[in-house]
């Protein structure tokens, strides 16, 4: 006999909930692709590879991210720089940078391995049809990203997630985060 | 003439039946979402409302399978039971107080109903037996266990509302609540009835808490786990008739059926109602009523879908044949003491 308080009890709260979520804004949904979840500033998505402010790409071509990728989905080929003509501060260069993607389980390693933070997991979840990057899609060899897919512009990569800067911005627009 | 006028309000009837079904899936999958706090379908038509649409195209063009070692014959029938006896319960409703509003008027239209519902109990059983599968076998057992049992209940709750009425015409019933208000406010007990009623009704249809001949999370879906494409679709189809057959039943006998304000007809010298069936504003206002009053009953049924988790067997037999069925006899007695003092028979 005690069930029957319990029960309207339990009525009652459903239906509140129901009421908040028709007519009110109490729904959890993310109607996906018109609203995006934001994501969180440690997100692993796809790869970026970053450059530095006067352009010069931060990789050297050290193969670290390869020893490190528990996949074994990185492959670099390094070649020497020429002084007039560089591609990256150091000695050598990243001639060939590529990421099998249908191997890749966005562990963050390579980011961990990187010495100079030229690989980041980016925050883009959508492979598929983000513009710049149209695709077959049909063939294993579409899924390897090449060093031109993941470049990105100067000051355009990855905010460190501990940076004080982003911090700042974040105090200045509260949706900064939102979507990156 | 009055054949094919006959013919013409079977096919209406079983139509606008059959109109619910689409209904009440976006209905159900709309309010279980809110429910939920989630949206439900949003993306087929306005408002998600064409989503039973795609999803009757989705199960016709499904592959229709009959199992190895399947009883083909019973696992044929089984769909067709369940959905004939659902779409027959809907021929005596009185869904308005003209007469083109029912198929038909049976003197013992309720005790019809009720037997139609019992039929129903085969197409379960029959259909857990026939697949071949001892999950639906289970499902089947558990389901025809269930519903005799939740029967007894039912009928006995409604016989106390018949020691008030009189009567097992559905539409004398309605008349009568329409001379003298609702049958749930004319005795205390009639609550009672009405309540036992609805437990019974929601178990009978083998829905959300008593679905234990479904159960998915145990049974697999239960008596037709394998049953695919459009002998589903029956299955599906008869589950929601059915509930409207009882939220219909619910609102006929204890709600009033088709009246309410702005419906109202004169009584005659012995004590029946003129209907005047040339007043189509008035009847298609009776037709709403009775419609309110139904799609209450059936988000009552989503409500509760919602809310409650399902029933443990042996729960749900206690319940059933240890407070139910005690409860509609005692009811009974009550009631026969409340007619007898109000009808003066200790006074005289």
């Amino acid at each position: 006999m005690k069930l029957v308080p319990a029960i309207v009890k339990g009525m009652g709260r459903t239906l509140k909930h129901a009421i908040g979520t028709t007519f009110g804004d109490e729904s959890i949904t993310v109607s996906y692709p018109e609203q995006e979840k934001p994501r969180p500033r440690r997100f692993r998505g796809r790869h970026i590879l970053n450059r530095y402010e006067n352009g010069l790409e931060k990789c050297i071509g050290c193969s670290l991210c390869a020893a490190a990728c528990p996949a074994d989905a990185i492959w670099v080929e390094a070649a020497e720089n020429d002084p007039q003509n560089r591609v990256s501060p150091g000695e050598r260069y990243a001639a060939r940078y590529e990421i099998n993607m249908l191997r890749c389980i966005f562990c963050g390693y390579c980011e961990e391995a990187c010495p100079t933070g030229a690989v980041q997991l980016g925050y883009d979840y959508k492979l598929i049809d983000e513009e710049g990057r149209q695709h077959n899609w049909q063939d294993r060899d579409d899924f390897i990203f090449t060093k031109e897919m993941m470049l990105v512009d100067p000051g355009k990569g990855k905010p460190d997630p501990l940076s004080e800067a982003l911090d700042e911005r974040l105090k200045q627009n509260p949706n900064h985060d939102r979507v990156w | 003439m009055s054949f094919i006028w006959m013919v013409v309000r079977v096919i209406v009837v079983f139509a606008v039946g059959m109109t619910f079904v689409p209904i009440l899936i976006w209905m159900e999958r709309k309010v279980v979402a809110g429910f939920q706090v989630r949206v439900g379908p949003n993306r087929v038509g306005p408002w998600g409302m064409a989503q039973p649409l795609a999803d009757a195209v989705k199960l016709m063009m499904k592959e229709d399978i009959t199992p190895a070692g399947a009883d083909k014959y019973l696992y044929y029938l089984a769909p067709i039971l369940s959905i004939v006896p659902a779409s027959l319960a809907l021929a005596v409703i009185p869904a308005g107080p003209t007469p083109w509003a029912r198929i038909t008027d049976l003197d013992h239209s309720l005790l019809y109903s009720l037997a139609l519902s019992s039929v129903s109990v085969y197409a379960v059983t029959l259909a857990g037996w026939s697949s071949n599968n001892k999950y639906s076998l289970m499902g089947g057992l558990r389901s025809s266990a269930q519903m005799i049992s939740y029967e007894l209940g039912m009928g006995l709750s409604i016989i106390a509302l018949l020691m008030l009425t009189q009567t097992l015409s559905l539409r004398q019933i309605v008349e009568q609540q329409h001379m003298y208000g609702w049958n749930i406010f004319r005795a205390p007990t009639v609550f009672i009835a009405f309540i036992v009623y609805m437990i019974c009704g929601i178990a009978e249809t083998n829905r959300a808490p008593f679905d234990l001949a479904e159960a998915e999370s145990e049974l697999v879906a239960g008596f037709h786990t394998e049953y695919s494409s459009f002998k589903f679709a029956i299955f599906f189809m008869s589950e929601y008739v059915n509930m409207v057959i009882v939220s219909a039943l619910a609102t006929t006998l204890f709600f009033g059926g088709w009246s309410g304000p702005g419906v109202s007809y004169p009584i005659d010298a012995t004590g029946h109602l003129q209907i005047d069936p040339t007043l189509i504003p008035m009847a298609l206002l009776g037709i709403v009523y009775f419609l309110i009053k139904v799609f209450f009953f059936l988000f009552l049924y989503m409500w509760l879908r919602a809310t409650l988790p399902r029933l443990r067997y042996d729960q749900l037999m206690n319940f059933g044949w240890k407070t139910l069925v005690p409860v509609s006899l005692a009811n009974i007695f009550i009631m026969g003491i409340y007619l007898a003092v109000h009808n003066g028979w200790f006074t005289s």
